[in-house]
C-alpha cells in the first residue's frame, strides 16, 4: 500500500490542471436539456476532444490517453475543481463506449467511438419501457429480422437526452417465441432514421431531459446488433455494471458538492445552527464523501492490478445515491425560507444552483436500478440470501 | 498510489483467521465466561508462538517489527471471532506506547518489550480517555496516567476493583494507586503527546475490531434467515429481511477503506492520522451498532436470548462503543478539522498532506 501519488501522476495532474484553466469556459453554459445549451456541450465535447482530454482512459489510436484507473480518478478530480461542464455524451463515453470495446467488432469500433469522442454523435440509453421499469427482463420492443434488417417496433421511455441525440442504444426482443431474459438483443439505432418518434417528457425543472421514443417499423441494418443476436442481456448487464461501477459517478463531484457544503454551512452558520444538527450533517457529507473516494480508490487499485469488480459494487450506487441526496438536503435546510427560490428570484440572494441539485439528487435513488433493486442484488448476490 | 494489501499481508492474514476460527468458537468463549478470570494463558502463549503479540515489537527486541497496517486485517479477524484476550490492545497501545519511551528507558523498554514479544509478560494501559482499564487483572505491568504524566506500576502496587459489563467476556477495573518518582517514566510535558498518540492507536483498535464485529454479525443473520422459515419459505427471502442486511453490508463496505486509510496514516505518521482514525472509528462502530440492531431485528425472539450467539458479538459491540472515545468525541474531532479557516477541501484533496 503507498498512498502518495507518483512524480507522473502529479505530472499528469498539472498536465490537465493548467489545460483545463486555460480552456474551461468563463460563463457557464446554458443547462444541456436545452436545445442552445445541447450545442453549447456538444462543442464542449469537441473541444475537449480536440485537446485529447475526451476519454483519457481510452486507446490513443481512438483519441484517448490510455490513461489507468488511477489517471482516471485524476483526471476526474481536476475536472470537477475545475468547474468544467457536465458530460452532454456521458451515456455515450462512459456507458456504451466501454460496452462496444467489450463486445464490438473492429467495424463497430471504429464506425461509432471516434465520432462519439468528438461528440458529433451525442447517444441517448433506450433501456426502459412503460411495462419494463425495474423489471427490465420484461421488454417487449421488438426487433424482427427481415434479410440483412431489423424491423423494430415498440416504445422506449425514460430516455436521458433523447431530445436532442443522435443515437440511441438498447435491448430489443428478436425471437418472438422468447421471455424473460432470452431472446433479446443489443441494438444501436439512429434517432433520425424513419419511424422514429421522440416524444420529450419534462422533468421536475420544467426541461425535457428525457423522452419517449416510438419505433413504427424502423428499418437498421443487423450490423447495428452489438454482440450477437440473443445475447443482449449479457450485453446489457455489463453496461448497467459499468454505470453502477466507476465510470459514471466518480468521487469528485460529490467531493466537490461536499466542499460547497461545507463553504456554504460557514457563510451562513449562525442562522444554521438554530438547528444543532446541521453542523453534524455537514461534517457526516465530508466524511462520506472521503469514504467514497477512499473505496473509489480502493477498488481502482484492485483492477488495475487486474482484480474485477463484483457485487460489491451495488453497494457504490446506494452510497452516493443517499450521499447526494443528504447533501441537498442539509443545503435546504441551510438556506431555510430561501431554499425554495429559483436563483433569479429578488429575494434570492446568493442561493445558487442548490434547489437544481436537489432536485436532480431525487432521481438519483431511481436511475441505473433503484436502490431496492440494488440492496436485493446486494442481499442475493453479495451475501447470498435465498431468492424469493 | 497502490491501495491495497501486498500478498504476505494477506496470507498472514488467512492463516491467522484460520487459527482463530478454529480456536476460539463461541463454545469457548462461553467457557471463558465461567472462568474465574475469563483469560487463558495457553491461547495467549499460542498467539505469541503464531508471533502476533510480537508483531510491533521492533527486531533489536526480539520482534517482528512490523507496523499498523500489517496488523489492521488481523486486528479485524480478532473482532470478527471476538477474541477475548486483549491481543488487539496489546499490538496498537501497548507495545507502541512502550516503544516511544526515550533513551533514558532503555533497560526498561528492552525488558518489557523483549517480553510482551515471547507472550511472558502483558502489559495494561489506563489511557484517561477510558473510564477503567481492561484486562488489569491478568497484567504484569500496568501503565498509568496521572495527568499527563505516564507511570509504569506493578500489580502489588494497586487495588483493583472488578467492574461487570454488558459482555461478559469483558474485564474491566478501576485502579486505586499512588503516583511516585518510583514509578514516573515520562514527564507531562513528554507525556501529553504520547497519550495522544495511545488514543489513535486506541481507537483503530476499536475500528478494527468493530469491523469485524459488524461482518460476523451480517453472517450469522444471514445464515439464521436461511434457515428460520416461516409462511414455508426462509424468511431470508423476503425482501424487508434482505434490505435489513443488505443497509448494513452497505455500512460495513464504506468502513473499510476508511479504517485501512487510518491504518496507513498511522504506520506511517501522517498528519491526517487524527482525522483519519477518527473517521474509522465513527464508521466502523456505526456499522457495528446497525449490524447488532438488524440483526437481533432478523433473529427475532431467538436474538433476545442468552442461548443465540449473536448476543457475544453484540454485546462487544455495544461495550467497545465508546471505548477510547465516545462517536461525540470523534465527530467533534473531525468537526475541527473540517470547519477550520484555511482547510484544502474537495476533489483532489484526499491524499495531500499538509
Amino acid at each position: 500500500m503507498d498512498l502518495s501519488y507518483t512524480d507522473g501522476q502529479n505530472a499528469f495532474r498539472e498536465e490537465v490542471r493548467s489545460w483545463l484553466e486555460q480552456n474551461v469556459p468563463e460563463q457557464p453554459l446554458s443547462s444541456f436539456d436545452t436545445e442552445e445549451g445541447f450545442q453549447q456541450h456538444r462543442e464542449w465535447e469537441a473541444k475537449l476532444n480536440d485537446g485529447r482530454w475526451g476519454m483519457v482512459t481510452w486507446p490513443e489510436a481512438l483519441g484517448g490517453r490510455g490513461c489507468d484507473l488511477i489517471e482516471w480518478l485524476i483526471f476526474e478530480e481536476e475536472y470537477y475543481r475545475s468547474g468544467a461542464p457536465a458530460r452532454v455524451n456521458q451515456n455515450g463515453i462512459f456507458l456504451l463506449g466501454p460496452t462496444l470495446m467489450e463486445f464490438g467488432s473492429e467495424e463497430q469500433k471504429a464506425r461509432f467511438l471516434p465520432k462519439m469522442a468528438t461528440g458529433e454523435e451525442v447517444w441517448a440509453q433506450g433501456w426502459s419501457e412503460p411495462g419494463a421499469g425495474s423489471d427490465m427482463a420484461a421488454i417487449r420492443s421488438k426487433a424482427e429480422r427481415v434479410g440483412d434488417h431489423y424491423i423494430i417496433n415498440g416504445q422506449k421511455t425514460w430516455s436521458t437526452r433523447a431530445v436532442w441525440a443522435d443515437w440511441t442504444f438498447g435491448i430489443f426482443r428478436t425471437d418472438p417465441e422468447s421471455s424473460r431474459h432470452k431472446g433479446l438483443t443489443f441494438i444501436l439505432v439512429p434517432l433520425d432514421a424513419e419511424g422514429v418518434t421522440v416524444r420529450p417528457i419534462p422533468q421536475l425543472d420544467g426541461l425535457p431531459g428525457f423522452a419517449e421514443i416510438f419505433f413504427d417499423n424502423v428499418k437498421v441494418p443487423v450490423e447495428n446488433a452489438l454482440g450477437g443476436e440473443g445475447m443482449g442481456w449479457h450485453v446489457a448487464m455489463s453496461t448497467a455494471g459499468f454505470e453502477r461501477g466507476l465510470m459514471l459517478r466518480s468521487p469528485a463531484r460529490f467531493q466537490e458538492t461536499a466542499r460547497r457544503l461545507v463553504e456554504l454551512y460557514k457563510a451562513n452558520k449562525e442562522s444554521a445552527d438554530i438547528d444543532p444538527t446541521i453542523g453534524d450533517a455537514v461534517m457526516k457529507a465530508w466524511m462520506d464523501a472521503e469514504a467514497y473516494t477512499l473505496n473509489t480508490y480502493m477498488t481502482a487499485s484492485r483492477l488495475v492490478q487486474g482484480g474485477k469488480i463484483g457485487a460489491e459494487s451495488s453497494t457504490n450506487k446506494i452510497f452516493w445515491s443517499e450521499l447526494d441526496q443528504n447533501m441537498h438536503e442539509t443545503a435546504m435546510s441551510i438556506l431555510g425560507a430561501r431554499a425554495e427560490l429559483l436563483p433569479h428570484a429578488p429575494a434570492a440572494d446568493d442561493v445558487g444552483k442548490w434547489l437544481d441539485g436537489f432536485m436532480f439528487a431525487q432521481a438519483g435513488p431511481i436511475y441505473a436500478g433503484t436502490n431496492e433493486i440494488q440492496r436485493n442484488i446486494i442481499a442475493e448476490r453479495m451475501l447470498g440470501m435465498p431468492r424469493a | 498510489m497502490n491501495f491495497t494489501f501486498t500478498e504476505d499481508q494477506l496470507m498472514f492474514h488467512d492463516s491467522v483467521k484460520s487459527f482463530l476460527t478454529n480456536e476460539v468458537t463461541a463454545e469457548t468463549l462461553r467457557e471463558s465466561w465461567e472462568s474465574e478470570s475469563g483469560r487463558s494463558s495457553e491461547l495467549w502463549f499460542q498467539l505469541a508462538e503464531l508471533g502476533l503479540t510480537a508483531m510491533t515489537v521492533p527486531e533489536a527486541y526480539g520482534g517482528l517489527g512490523m507496523n499498523e497496517l500489517d496488523f489492521i486485517l488481523l486486528a479485524e479477524e480478532c473482532g470478527y471471532t471476538a477474541l477475548p484476550e486483549a491481543l488487539v490492545e496489546t499490538v496498537l497501545v501497548s507495545t507502541p506506547l512502550l516503544n516511544s519511551l526515550g533513551d533514558d528507558q532503555a533497560e526498561f523498554k528492552e525488558l518489557w518489550l523483549s517480553r510482551i514479544a515471547t507472550g511472558e509478560v502483558r502489559v495494561a494501559v489506563a489511557h484517561p480517555q477510558n473510564l477503567l482499564v481492561a484486562d488489569a487483572h491478568v497484567a504484569d505491568l500496568l501503565i498509568l496516567a496521572n495527568g499527563d504524566e505516564v507511570h509504569a506500576v506493578k500489580p502489588e502496587q494497586v487495588a483493583l476493583t472488578k467492574n461487570e459489563s454488558v459482555d461478559p467476556s469483558r474485564q474491566l477495573f478501576s485502579v486505586e494507586w499512588t503516583p511516585s518518582s518510583e514509578t514516573l517514566i515520562v514527564n507531562e510535558f513528554v507525556g501529553k503527546a504520547l497519550w495522544q498518540d495511545a488514543l489513535d492507536r486506541g481507537a483503530l483498535a476499536v475500528s478494527a475490531q468493530q469491523l469485524g464485529l459488524a461482518r460476523k454479525m451480517v453472517d450469522l443473520s444471514v445464515e439464521y434467515t436461511a434457515d428460520r422459515k416461516q409462511f414455508g419459505k426462509p424468511i431470508g427471502s423476503f425482501q424487508a429481511v434482505k434490505h435489513l442486511m443488505a443497509n448494513v453490508a452497505v455500512q460495513i463496505e464504506f468502513a473499510k477503506s476508511p479504517l485501512y486509510k487510518a491504518a496507513y496514516s498511522v504506520a506511517n505518521s501522517l498528519s491526517s492520522r487524527t482525522r483519519d482514525v477518527s473517521h474509522a472509528k465513527l464508521v466502523t462502530t456505526d456499522a457495528a451498532l446497525l449490524a447488532a440492531k438488524n440483526g437481533i431485528q432478523a433473529h427475532g425472539a431467538m436474538g433476545y436470548t442468552w442461548e443465540v450467539d449473536l448476543q457475544i458479538f453484540m454485546k462487544s459491540a455495544w461495550a467497545m462503543a465508546s471505548s477510547y472515545g465516545s462517536q461525540g468525541f470523534h465527530k467533534q474531532r473531525i468537526k475541527q478539522f473540517v470547519l477550520a479557516g484555511d482547510v484544502f477541501l474537495g476533489a483532489g484533496s484526499t491524499f495531500v498532506q499538509e
